[in-house]
């Protein structure tokens, strides 16, 4: 029976109703008393076209590998073979019944991902350039031999620019897998052979959002011995505070966990745009009670939710943070102190601890922290009394060494000793009224006054003082915590210096009024912020959380806005607590199984070390945005600076930190490190010649033919249309096609110190340029050989997400269609061919691995005191692992990389697994594996190992083999862990000790991860994951010098850029640096403005935002967002075609008008691509540039340190970050008539 | 009294995100198919703007819903069927393609092929209309996220309204930086008690359906008159040009038959949707639907509806013919819930008298700058029900969206979701006990426990308390099934993707000549997929 409802409600007898009892119209159906509804019976047979539309034959779950933090968990539908649609999955496990539930988890992006599947844009088939085909073939009929022809090729200059220059240009033909494979090989053989493995590189980023698809060419690269390429740092979205203050890359709450903060603060983090998925626990928090404050320069999505919207100018944020520290300082540690967060400040932060002060212009500067060395007596001779930092026991009434600090660690009598334990020691949080102290003026940098030559505004001084005690040994020592409140202008009674006079004076650093004359934010919301924060911390006993994201962590200070940040976290006990702390979420950066991945992405199992490389250096130096530094490293300099960086560049900064062991660097020697590793004892010759100067480094002569990087695969990514800051330098210099780069390279006078200048910079380094994936990208276009991926839904793999703490499973719902392959499968045959083509050409070799002193191992106490030493200038002697790299003979069988490839080697149990620090002993798990997976038969290298020649094997491995999804792993790491810590750690993973993920498990339903060591936070008793409270509950320390989270930080170079404390750094002035326009309108038809590239509400980075459903939704191509007053100022409408324009290159794009934007900053959203609808430039009559055709790399120093304490080197831990917020561009209204 | 049942939806607008998920969600499973490439059954819209179709609350242009006439009797805006049919050859009032969108594609396959050339090639933008380069100038989301505000802002016809409602309430939606406010509106078919779309149809083929009250339009019978949707006053009728039928949100049916949430609801990642049954007095529509003022509209549609907590109600119910679960599911339903009990959920449009059944629930927003910069909290119990006149969000523009302009109701809401929280910061800071009465619940007439129910259904609300969807009325679960096989393929209809059709969406979009239609049909798809050569093109 069905119901239809007429029209009208007239009484019979209207003349509609003669009508309706006629029949209406065509159908006859009995009409209710009021003629409101007539009932019809029958009729539904049409029902049937929808309800066969939604139908099909059945459902696979998989997930999208994106780098998005989404991780989320989808129903595939199938009908007939064919993909037809996803939906989310809704299984999660539950979170508890007064919890909202992470179902779904999605976002329209997501939604979409089908139409890639048989889209036109798919790459079908493996396709080389015609060019490079035919030579190639030409040449190896000529010589038989695959890696002769290659070789062939790249000895003629005429053809190999040839084929360069036909980059990006289309020419692309059909190839089959053997041929493509044949050539990929060949490359690879004759470059280790003729270069070295080091002129290798491969790139492949975010190993949590598809790890075995990851771990499949880092294995690869790792066996030959080439570089993998680090990108957490690269894409910036590795806060370099994290590693400065908690010795930590990110370790971050779950999603869940914003549901049990109290107060939230958005702080340049558009969650609904960037955390589809998970901002609904947002939306909901509130509900319980959540305050919401939302920090963004524009009325940004998540303004919305919020009570409060404060729109700082760009980049002023830590301004704004510094300003509520002192509210807070004042109201809750100075006027009235609150035992809750004294307590917390000195036991888990180094607030207490003791620094020394240097004299300085008749006052003093910050210097180090007292160490137990400084001491003498019995303290000073005890084992690493170089890394043991003091406090002052007021118990004692003298300074005292705690336990925890790195000294701890590392030493043999540290044992048991390396916790958070207090012990009887009473530490003194301040100096102030003690019998000893008396006050002392301190010299403080500030960097926000206007002029000079800073690029940044002036450097200039402060004069604050502290309480000091002198101690016996002459020392003149003040905590960091009366550090602290000098920098941040909160006065005390009897202390000399310049001091605020109100919250609201305008000129001295640190007041509500002084952050409102930089941000714009009113002084009295900036107070009382503060206080509502401090006091709902108070309240709630540490669960305030600020959400911190790329709007804040993309700039070139970043830290600096970030450590201002964390200061009013860590002030108020909000660290180390369930709905309290940071939640940094830039990146996709926590692989879970963490130890399982790193070991088959290293080929750890094989040999070690592999060569990991600082993905913004390469670039920086390889693609030669070096040679544009216009001004030299120290004008980032702290006026108190003792001039380390005169006469240096950027480039010389790289060259020193390489040459110290700081960072690693490839290609390292100016020599084929297979051939320095000849000889007896080749680390013995190396430093010998290194010392003689007849072997140098690579960087400081990146630019000679020899110290190129000539092959590079590019897999998982888009590098040159999406990271690739300075893209145009990418492509003159490292491609050699064409560019619309405009500037202007350095004068002489301000050209490197150290590092060698060519005169004509090289066009075109890279030999081959090598992708795989899906849909074509501007890095497919610009390849010389694409092979064709398979998508998310056709294959096995892993992914984990900091958002949420299940690992789940990719699954393939139908075999790759083409010739697609997985990334697995296309590795494991470039594999095999390589080994058959290395047989006649590179056999076994000895390798000399240069690698940096790494964070988590020994290394990291090699430099006592944080002294910038240079053994090249003599202050030093060179000491590999000591003063310089750790040098390390590998042999490799090239003709094995096949086998080894395929199988897990042995390794695993005959040193274990090294997981932050602490090592993992998988010795039933190698027998597990070989049961699960089967062993290698028949001889070879990897006889009777467990196979790894499939991907869902490779799963398997990884998750037997770490400790977050193998409980026995996990209590093993912890007892090891108890050991060194002398506290009960097991317990955390005791009730999961029988727990074994496997493969199948994270395919059937999203599996909750076991607490492990391998991270700082707890999930036992299914609480949300929230990190650093193994630290707060446990005592287990940070991974720190002192032990603690950290607001003072004393290497050398920290104090020379002037950030050894928390301080204001506003952005970099791109008018005094490169003589870019001064901002603002120039009165004609031009506007100069901030030029800000945030994430895409269409696209997750370039993935999707060529897809027609997105582009549908959107205004389907490039476009900018302006204020009305921009576009007003140069006569642009919305919709009109503008160009955008500055030294670095040209984009041209649609202009969104909306008067949400600020006057004076424009947004182009991250990654649209010049593949869809991106016309002709007038500027250059060549195609218009993507986001990245506006920006370029600029390093800074302070990124570069190492060998210290938390201040080491690990892969993606610490390195320079690829920054791109500070910059500036002209926009002008262009002719409205374009042409492709 | 006859008692009917409706499946029927409430959205929290104040939890939207606007991400769109539902909307491509629900174009992948029901329209991304040729001839209705510019139709999202499902659209997000940010307010304020212009909406999809262009304006389409603006009804002395697009003529849709009823009015009353001079003797107070229901009749459509259109005009009535007899003027109708008379002019039933003449093109009805009619938003042009230019209204919606003029969808387009992109030459895709030219970054593959392209020869050896000078430049980077690109993929152009091509109209799916014309098949030819187009300039792209509208999109079925244009203005999203305030885009083009100062261009096309002043298009918003409830802005106008506002502004005609005094200086206080035009000051309040200035085009300002500082003053910016915006949020999201995601909608579908309204599924109303008293379509005017069903009532439009010359053919009869749109009908209502008896047992969940879903509005479908009968494909069979559908003979492309598009009354229809000149008829729906929220233009949620989409004409698809290559089958000539009408076509429209189908609430899922083939999902809710079984108990599934539409796919909107299920995938909606803010979680804010809302399905359960609604039992309402079918005799009593007419009236409630016929009350002289626009304002009463919302007051009069909650007296249609049932108590299904009520005996009488009940064994009316049953009576009529009302399975024993879905009396149940009436129960326990959200939307009940929302509507009627805690009547933070209102009507959508009730002016135009259709009797809608997608309710939403107001959006709270920010208090403005002028407030914060002295120092004002509107989360301060004191400050607590003054602030919402002072959010971003004026509540007289949301009074132009849920209740023909009557603000009382609007602000009844918004209190009630303020006082929520101050009454859960307590009990959130440990410093009142669960269930405890406070002053905040008091003054919004609840008392502790009630605030902290409605507060579990807003925040914590899991699958199964989000979506309370029978399933015993199904009287054929076999066919109904959802993973049942169609007995022939379900898209072979004619013009349908199984006969060839290809559509913009799919793989043919990158042609070298690029049809009117692309939809990639399943077989075609499959035929490709296995074919080792490229296709001529």
């Amino acid at each position: 029976m069905r119901e239809t409802t007429d029209g009208t409600a007239r009484p019979p007898g209207e003349p509609d109703a003669v009508l309706l009892r006629a029949g209406r119209y065509f159908r006859r159906g009995q009409p209710a008393a009021d003629l409101h509804s007539e009932h019809v019976e029958g009729g539904r047979q049409a029902d049937r076209f929808y309800r066969d539309r939604w139908s099909h034959d059945k459902v696979v779950n998989s997930t999208h590998g994106v780098n998005c933090t989404g991780s989320c968990r989808w129903k595939v539908y199938v009908k007939d073979g064919i993909i037809t649609w996803e939906t989310q999955a809704t299984d999660y496990p539950t979170v508890g019944p007064d919890k909202p539930e992470y179902e779904p988890r999605g976002c329209p992006r997501g939604a979409a991902f089908s139409w890639y599947t048989y889209s036109p844009t798919r790459v079908r088939y493996p396709y080389v350039r015609g060019l490079l085909l035919e030579m190639y073939r030409e040449a190896k009929g000529r010589l038989g031999d695959p890696v002769l022809a290659w070789a062939d090729i790249q000895a003629d200059p005429e053809r190999r620019r040839a084929y360069q220059q036909a980059r990006g240009k289309g020419g692309l033909v059909r190839a089959g897998w053997d041929e493509a494979v044949e050539i990929v090989a060949a490359a690879h053989v004759h470059t280790i052979a003729a270069h070295g493995p080091d002129r290798i590189a491969g790139f492949s980023p975010i190993p949590a959002m598809s790890m075995v698809s990851h771990a499949a060419g880092a294995r690869f690269m790792s066996l030959i011995g080439a570089p993998m390429l680090s990108f957490y740092d690269w894409y910036a979205d590795l806060p370099v505070a994290s590693p400065q203050v908690f010795g930590d890359q990110t370790d971050v709450p779950e999603s869940g966990d914003w549901w049990d903060a109290a107060y939230l603060v958005m702080w340049g983090s558009n969650v609904p745009v960037t955390r589809t998925p998970d901002a609904h626990w947002m939306a909901e928090a509130r509900y319980r009670g959540q305050k919401v404050v939302v920090v963004a320069p524009d009325y940004a999505d998540n303004a919305k939710f919020a009570d409060e919207w404060l729109h700082p100018h760009p980049g002023t944020d830590a301004a704004l943070a510094i300003g509520m520290g002192h509210v807070l300082l004042r109201e809750f540690f100075v006027e009235r102190q609150v035992p809750f967060f004294t307590d917390y400040v000195r036991r888990f932060t180094d607030l207490p601890f003791l620094v020394t002060l240097a004299e300085r212009d008749g006052a003093y500067v910050p210097g180090k922290f007292l160490r137990a060395a400084d001491l003498g007596g019995a303290a000073g001779q005890q084992e690493a009394a170089e890394w043991k930092t003091a406090v002052w026991d007021l118990a004692a009434g003298a300074p005292a060494v705690p336990g925890g600090s790195v000294g701890f660690r590392w030493a043999e009598s540290g044992q048991g000793r390396w916790n958070l334990d207090l012990g009887g020691i009473d530490p003194a949080l301040t100096l102030m009224g003690l019998a000893d102290a008396g006050p002392a003026e301190v010299l403080l940098p500030r960097f926000d006054t206007d002029g000079g030559p800073h690029g940044q505004g002036s450097g200039g001084v402060v004069r604050r003082g502290v309480p000091a005690v002198r101690l016996a040994g002459g020392h003149l020592v003040t905590t960091v915590y009366d550090l602290l409140l000098a920098q941040y202008g909160v006065d005390r009674d009897g202390l000399p210096g310049q001091w605020p006079a109100s919250y609201g004076d305008p000129d001295t650093p640190g007041t509500p009024g002084w952050q409102q004359a930089h941000t714009s934010v009113p002084a009295a919301v900036c107070t009382r912020i503060a206080r509502e924060f401090a006091r709902t911390a108070e309240r709630s006993r540490g669960r305030c959380m600020i959400l911190m994201g790329a709007g804040t962590n993309h700039w070139f200070h970043s830290e600096t806005i970030y450590r201002a940040f964390l200061v009013l976290l860590q002030l108020t006990g909000c660290q180390g607590r369930n709905g309290g702390g940071w939640a940094h979420y830039v990146g996709q950066e926590k692989t879970r199984p963490s130890t399982g991945w790193a070991t088959l992405a290293g080929a750890a199992d094989w040999s070690r070390p592999p060569r990991q490389a600082i993905g913004t250096a390469y670039w920086f130096l390889h693609t030669d945005q070096w040679r544009y530094d216009r001004f030299a490293a120290d004008v980032l300099a702290s006026p108190l600076g003792q001039g380390r960086f005169a006469g240096m560049t950027a480039a010389d900064c790289l060259a020193q930190a390489t040459r110290a062991g700081w960072m690693p660097s490839y290609p390292t020697f100016d020599r084929n490190p297979l051939d320095l590793a000849e000889g007896d004892d080749p680390v013995a010759a190396a430093v010998a010649e290194l010392t003689a100067g007849t072997l140098k480094f690579a960087c400081e002569d990146p630019d000679a033919p020899q110290n190129w990087p000539r092959v590079l695969t590019l897999w998982r990514a888009n590098l040159l249309g999406s990271s690739a800051k300075g893209a145009e330098y990418f492509t003159r210099h490292l491609l050699g096609t064409h560019s619309s780069l405009r500037a202007q390279e350095a004068e002489p006078g301000v050209r490197p110190r150290d590092v060698v200048w060519h005169e004509r910079a090289p066009e075109g380094k890279l030999d081959l340029l090598l992708s795989l994936d899906f849909r074509m990208t501007s890095s497919t276009l610009l390849s010389d050989i694409t092979l064709p991926a398979a998508t998310w839904y056709e294959k096995h793999d892993l992914s984990s997400t900091d958002m949420h703490p299940y690992v789940h499973a990719f699954s393939p719902a139908v075999d790759p269609p083409w010739q697609a392959r997985t990334d697995f499968e296309a590795f494991q045959a470039i594999a095999a061919r390589f080994s058959e083509l290395a047989a006649g050409h590179l056999g076994t070799r000895r390798d000399l691995v240069a690698t940096a002193l790494q964070h988590d191992t020994p290394g990291e106490i090699a430099q006592p005191g944080g002294l910038a030493l240079d053994w090249r200038r003599g202050e030093c002697e060179p000491v590999p692992g000591r003063t310089m790299p750790v040098l390390t003979v590998v042999e490799r069988d090239y003709t094995a990389v096949g086998a080894k490839m395929a199988a897990l080697g042995p390794l695993v149990e005959r040193l274990g697994l090294p997981a932050k620090g602490v090592t993992l002993h998988p010795d039933t798990e190698v027998e597990v594996l070989r049961a699960l997976n089967g062993a290698v038969s028949g001889g070879g290298v990897a006889d009777g190992r467990p196979l790894l020649d499939t991907a869902a094997k490779a799963a398997n491995a990884m998750l037997a083999l770490s400790g977050t999804t193998n409980g026995r792993l996990a209590v093993q790491g912890f007892r090891t862990l108890e050991k060194r810590t002398g506290r009960p750690l097991a317990h955390l993973a005791q009730d999961s000790e029988s727990r074994r993920v496997t493969y199948a498990d994270t395919q059937a339903a999203p599996v909750p991860v076991i607490t492990s060591p391998e991270w700082s936070g707890s999930e036992s008793g299914g609480r949300r994951y929230s990190p650093f409270t193994q630290n707060t509950e446990q005592l287990r320390p940070w991974h720190t010098l002192t032990g603690r989270q950290h607001f003072f930080v004393d290497h050398d170079w920290m104090h020379e850029i002037g950030e050894a404390l928390p301080v204001y750094r506003p952005p970099l002035d791109m008018h005094r640096l490169f003589g870019e326009p001064a901002l603002g309108p120039d009165g004609q038809r031009e506007v100069t403005v901030r030029y800000l590239t945030p994430h895409n509400k269409w696209s997750i980075h370039s993935e999707y935002q060529d897809n027609l459903l997105m582009l549908s939704l959107s205004r389907g191509g490039q476009v900018v967002w302006m204020a009305p007053q921009d576009a007003e100022a140069i006569g642009v409408h919305d919709n009109d075609w503008i160009e955008a324009v500055n030294r670095n290159g040209v984009v041209v794009a649609r202009a969104i008008v909306s008067h949400r934007m600020p006057a004076g900053t424009v947004y182009m959203h991250h990654a649209q691509e010049r593949t869809i609808a991106v016309p002709r430039a007038q500027a250059t009559g060549r195609r218009g540039g993507i986001h990245n055709s506006l920006t370029r790399l600029l390093l800074k120093p302070s990124h570069l340190i190492g060998g210290y304490a938390q201040l080491s080197w690990a892969f993606n831990y610490l390195g320079p970050t690829g920054n791109q917020r500070d910059e500036v561009t002209v926009i002008r209204r262009r002719s409205q008539e374009v042409e492709y | 009294m006859r008692v009917l049942a409706q499946v029927a939806m409430v959205m929290n607008l104040d939890k939207c995100i606007g991400c769109h998920t539902c909307s491509v969600t629900c174009k992948q499973t029901w329209t991304s198919r040729s001839g209705i490439e510019y139709a999202w059954f499902n659209n997000v819209e940010t307010r304020p703007g212009q909406g999809y179709p262009r304006r389409w609350q603006d009804q002395d242009t697009w003529r849709g819903g009823w009015r009353l006439n001079r003797r107070g009797q229901l009749t459509l805006r259109a005009g009535s069927r007899i003027a109708r049919l008379a002019a039933i050859f003449a093109n009805p009032v009619l938003p042009g393609i230019k209204d919606y969108y003029e969808p387009w594609t992109y030459d895709y396959r030219t970054l593959v092929n392209a020869p050896l050339g000078d430049d980077y090639p690109v993929a152009q933008p091509h109209s799916l209309i014309t098949g030819k380069p187009m300039k792209i100038e509208w999109s079925a989301n244009w203005d999203d996220d305030l885009g083009g505000s100062v261009e096309h802002g002043d298009a918003d016809p409830l802005l106008a309204r506002t502004r005609a409602q005094g200086e206080q309430a035009a000051q309040k939606v200035r085009a300002a930086f500082e003053q910016t406010f915006m949020f999201y509106l995601p909608r579908i078919c309204e599924h109303c008690l008293n379509p005017s779309c069903v009532a439009s149809c010359p053919s009869g083929a749109i009908y209502k359906r008896e047992e969940d009250g879903i509005v479908l339009v009968d494909q069979d019978h559908c003979r492309g008159w598009r009354q229809c949707v000149t008829g729906c006053p929220y233009k949620k009728i989409y004409f698809n040009h290559r089958t000539g039928k009408a076509e429209k949100c189908t609430f899922c049916y083939p999902r809710i038959e079984v108990g599934l949430p539409t796919v909107c609801s299920e995938t909606c990642v803010g979680r804010l949707r809302y399905l359960g049954v609604v039992l309402y007095d079918a005799d009593a529509v007419t009236a409630a639907a016929s009350v002289p003022e626009d304002r009463d509209l919302y007051a009069a549609q909650l007296g249609v509806f049932l108590d299904p907590a009520d005996p009488g109600v009940r064994r009316a119910a049953e009576r009529d013919g009302i399975a024993h679960d879905w009396i149940e599911a009436a129960r326990r339903s959200p939307v009940h819930a929302l509507i009627s009990r805690y009547r933070v959920a209102l009507p959508l449009h009730p002016e135009f008298r259709t009797m809608p059944m997608v309710w939403y629930i107001p959006p709270l927003s920010p208090v403005v700058e002028a407030l914060t910069e002295t120092g004002f909290d509107g989360e301060d119990a004191g400050n607590l029900f003054g602030a919402i006149d002072s959010l971003r969000i004026p509540v007289e523009y949301l009074a132009e969206l849920f209740t023909a302009g009557d603000p009382a109701p609007v602000r009844a809401a918004l209190d009630r979701l303020a006082a929520m929280r101050a009454h859960m910061r307590a009990v959130n800071l440990g410093e009142s006990p669960p269930g405890s009465p406070s002053d905040a619940a008091a003054a919004v007439g609840m008392s502790g426990t009630e605030i902290e129910e409605m507060y579990r259904l807003l925040a914590v609300a899991k699958y199964d308390e989000r979506y309370v969807i029978p399933t015993a009325a199904v009287g054929d679960a076999r066919r109904l099934e959802e993973s049942a096989l169609p007995e022939d393929c379900s898209l072979d209809h004619d013009g349908g993707p199984g006969m060839g059709g290809a559509g913009p969406f799919g793989e043919d979009s990158g042609h070298r000549r690029l049809p009117l239609v692309a939809l990639e049909t399943f077989h075609a798809l499959r035929r490709r997929q296995t074919r080792d050569e490229e296709p001529d093109r």
